[in-house]
């Protein structure tokens, strides 16, 4: 029996809305998260999809702590991580790590590539960081000449999988990559998909990937959940999903795929 | 088009070798004024007053860029007038940029209450204006080199803290920065380690900005008789005499004028010339 | 006839080069694709035809003949003329496209009334028929607010409109569905495919994505770092590619329909083999 990773449950998430904001009196909210329940196993790849507004991001963001909810709760290997201060949470975040979606801006500019990578190993206390930064470079497939480079050196994919090899660099046993593929061009985005891939494998990895791509879910993920608006619409196995789409939102995401031949009658 | 601009030839840095050459030369020049001065800035001789530069028909060789009306050498004078010049650049504009860039960066990155209180008293204290509120501080504080800076930093601080809080709101909203708080890095740390070095090419420029402005602020005080106290000479004070005899003795005014132009064109210069060497991105 | 002709234009920023000897024809009402990665250079070329190349970068050689005008013989007011009045952009990315302190409304018919000289009324007029046509609900309220307070979608709808407001025979659209959501992308697809045809407007196609290209365009161009590989219908395209490197394209495209596919990169053989065809074009013309 594999061990739950993640149990969430009735997640609720608010904003305040600080453009409609009332000269007197506080500012409304805005519900993002509107009462969700999942839960992830281990080893599991878990693909999160729906359009923009149905809350995906916020819920990455929720389940590694960026940001706190309004209710429910998040339990993480057994732990209620749902209001933990800071200090609590600091020595669990080497367990869950995240990988940005904009390769420009998810690396300091100033800082040379093992900086980036040695950073969140200094900050847990880990020996040999060097050794563990030209390990972290090898497992992404890149040279390890690349730690005195500067991002703006690299390419698109590459800084993709700088922030891969920072991300696994702390042995942690969850990753998060919220949209990593979509600003990449396919050739780059099969690289890094493929490279994601061999780590869960090799390393034991759970993932959540969030993503707007279905075609890339597909491949990648076993289980994906639908997000429309806050709410799930629909969670299930990825094959089954694709086969037999339950919701009519589903329905509309898979139809919207345009895909590359003459066949699909579409315009 | 970040790789446009590092794939074009730049040209060596033209304005960088000029303006730290005329400001390394100036403070060389100001910190030997003793042995390199022709003549004592202080003392007066009716038999040498209003003498002209070198050039001029009735120049005599131990004054080059010629004499006042109270016979005191020109050149001398501003030597020792550019030690006041930039001991005012140099301390004022440094504590101005560690005051004004601190709560800038703290207002910018941490948001909240730090911000609320910091914003509030920039848009306060600019409310005031610089010069009136420079001479009443100087009038409660007295003259004297410790006064103007001090003034200069209570005034100018505002400049700084605005623009690095912009920075660091901006640079707050970058995934790296997300990263960082996901790796579990403290605020304070992620500030000093992520926010600050993307700030400091700002930082760079306004510091040398800051140093011209000092450099502007002392000049004004002492044209108004308000600096150091008044035998010392000073640009501004020259300046001020000067014009008295622009007539008869025009480069008493004229030449104080043109370093004090040169003095703070080159400090602009030389931050904007910085800022671009020390920026890896940019490399 | 055709109404846009390329011929061997190149440019380059510095010694690095942009665009290698692109020539192509777009015909009247014909959907034309620009396809390749990032960098491959296919914005350049619309930006070339706009006369909106960033001034760091230096176009050399080739003529760009639009409507049987060569751009070149032209003086640059003249140019401007031309290509305002025949040409338009939908740009890429919505929220920047649009000024955030103008309501959205006066963004379309400013274009009309100062470059075009139409009075105030009919561009008025013009704008609510164009809302309409973009299939945006109540146009009145839409055409009064600003940027911010509509969703991307909307925006970009928006900025279709202003492109098609002034009737061009020519449209650049650069990626205009990238930065939108899937659902989103189907029906701004179908509104430019929709519009194109009734206006008749060439449409030149900027894009990255093949799937979009099967969908929107009659012919296409694959390029690589500026080089033109592979210039043919969409037709032949999709049933059998000449080059390698677009057969390669084309089967790294994820398909949901075939999910044991492996998500194969482009393999390396492919890249040395398209990047050798690319030293030898500038060998052969490093005395240029």
């Amino acid at each position: 029996m594999s061990e739950t990773v993640y149990e969430i449950r009735d997640l609720r998430l608010s904003f305040k809305d600080l453009a409609h904001k009332p000269i007197f009196g506080p500012a409304p909210e805005i519900e993002v998260l509107k009462g969700l329940s999942f839960d992830i196993a281990k080893g599991d790849v878990v693909g999160v999809v729906g359009g923009s507004g149905s809350g995906k991001s916020t819920l990455g963001r929720a389940m590694i702590r960026l940001l706190e909810p309004s209710a429910g709760s998040i339990r993480f290997q057994g732990r209620d991580i749902t209001h933990l201060d800071e200090e609590s949470l600091r020595p669990l975040r080497r367990k869950f790590q995240m990988i940005f979606q904009d390769p420009m801006s998810s690396l300091n500019p100033r800082r040379t590539v093992f900086a980036i990578i040695a950073a969140p190993l200094r900050l847990h206390g880990f020996d040999q960081i060097s050794n563990r930064v030209e390990t972290a470079l090898d497992m992404v497939g890149l040279p390890r000449d690349f730690k005195l480079r500067y991002p703006h050196e690299l390419s698109g994919g590459q800084r993709q999988r700088i922030g891969i090899a920072r991300a696994i660099a702390t042995e942690p046993e969850f990753i998060l990559a919220d949209e990593i593929v979509s600003g990449l061009d396919v050739s780059s985005q099969a690289h890094v998909l493929n490279l994601l891939e061999q780590l869960v494998r090799d390393l034991g990895l759970t993932l959540a990937f969030i993503s707007h791509d279905l075609s890339v879910i597909r491949r990648l993920c076993q289980h994906t959940i639908v997000l429309y608006q806050g709410e799930i619409v629909e969670t299930q196995q990825t094959a089954e999903l694709f086969a037999n789409p339950t919701h009519s939102y589903t329905r509309e995401l898979i139809d919207a795929i345009p895909l590359p031949n003459l066949d699909q009658p579409w315009v | 088009m970040a790789e446009a601009r590092a794939e074009i030839n730049r040209p060596i840095g033209l304005r960088l070798w000029l303006s730290a050459g005329w400001l390394i030369a100036l403070v060389l020049t100001t910190l030997l004024a003793p042995v390199l001065a022709p003549q004592d800035p202080l003392a007066q001789d009716l038999f040498t007053s209003r003498l002209p530069p070198f050039w001029i028909d009735g120049s005599e060789p131990g004054y080059p860029l010629g004499s006042d009306s109270l016979g005191r050498d020109v050149l001398s004078r501003m030597m020792y007038g550019g030690r006041v010049a930039l001991s005012v650049a140099l301390i004022a504009g440094t504590l101005t940029c560690l005051l004004g860039a601190s709560l800038g960066l703290i207002a910018g990155y941490f948001r909240g209450w730090p911000d609320i209180i910091i914003s509030r008293l920039v848009d306060i204290w600019m409310a005031f204006p610089p010069v009136l509120f420079a001479i009443l501080l100087i009038a409660v504080l007295g003259t004297g080199l410790t006064s103007i800076i001090i003034a200069i930093v209570v005034i100018d601080w505002t400049r700084f803290a605005r623009v690095v809080r912009a920075e660091a709101i901006g640079q707050g909203a970058m995934d790296y920065v997300a990263s960082a708080q996901v790796a579990g890095h403290r605020r304070f740390g992620i500030m000093a380690q992520e926010i600050l070095p993307n700030v400091l090419p700002t930082i760079c420029v306004l510091l040398t900005l800051e140093m011209g402005i000092a450099v502007i602020v002392e000049a004004i005080l002492s044209f108004v008789n308000l600096s150091i106290s008044t035998d010392q000479p000073t640009w501004g004070g020259m300046i001020s005499e000067g014009r008295l005899s622009i007539h008869q003795a025009w480069w008493v005014l004229v030449f104080p004028l043109i370093i004090l132009f040169l003095t703070v064109l080159s400090f602009s210069q030389l931050g904007e010339g910085l800022k671009d060497r020390f920026d890896p991105v940019l490399k | 006839m055709s109404f846009l002709t390329i011929n061997n234009l190149s440019a380059h920023i510095g010694k690095r080069k942009i665009l290698r000897d692109v020539s192509l024809s777009v015909q009247a009402g014909e959907v034309c694709g620009l396809v390749g990665e990032s960098g491959a250079g296919k914005s350049m070329i619309g930006k070339a035809v706009l006369g909106t190349l960033p001034r760091a970068i230096i176009a050399t050689g080739g003529e760009i003949i639009l409507d049987g005008e060569n751009l070149q013989d032209l003086t640059p007011t003249q140019r401007r003329q031309v290509i305002g009045a025949k040409t338009a952009l939908i740009p890429q990315d919505p929220l920047t496209a649009l000024n955030p302190s103008r309501r959205v409304g006066a963004q379309i018919t400013n274009r009309l009334v100062d470059i075009l000289g139409w009075s105030k009324s009919a561009a008025q007029h013009r704008a609510l028929d164009l809302l309409g046509e973009v299939q945006i609900n109540d146009p009145e309220r839409v055409m009064l607010c600003y940027p911010h307070e509509l969703s991307g979608g909307m925006r970009q709808r928006l900025l279709i409109a202003a492109a098609f407001a002034a009737e061009p025979r020519l449209i650049i659209a650069d990626e205009p569905t990238t930065a939108l959501d899937v659902t989103v992308q189907k029906q701004i697809l179908r509104l430019i495919k929709e519009m194109q045809n009734r206006y008749g407007t060439a449409l030149l196609f900027v894009t990255h994505d093949l799937g979009v290209v099967a969908k929107v365009c009659q012919s296409l161009l694959v390029l690589y770092e500026g080089m033109v590989l592979e210039r043919t219908t969409v037709q032949d395209f999709f049933t059998g590619p000449l080059h390698p490197y677009s057969r390669a394209l084309l089967e790294t495209t994820p398909k949901y329909t075939d999910p044991t596919g492996s998500l194969t990169p482009i393999p390396p053989q492919i890249l040395d083999a398209v990047r050798a065809e690319i030293v030898a074009y500038d060998q052969a013309h490093a005395h240029v």
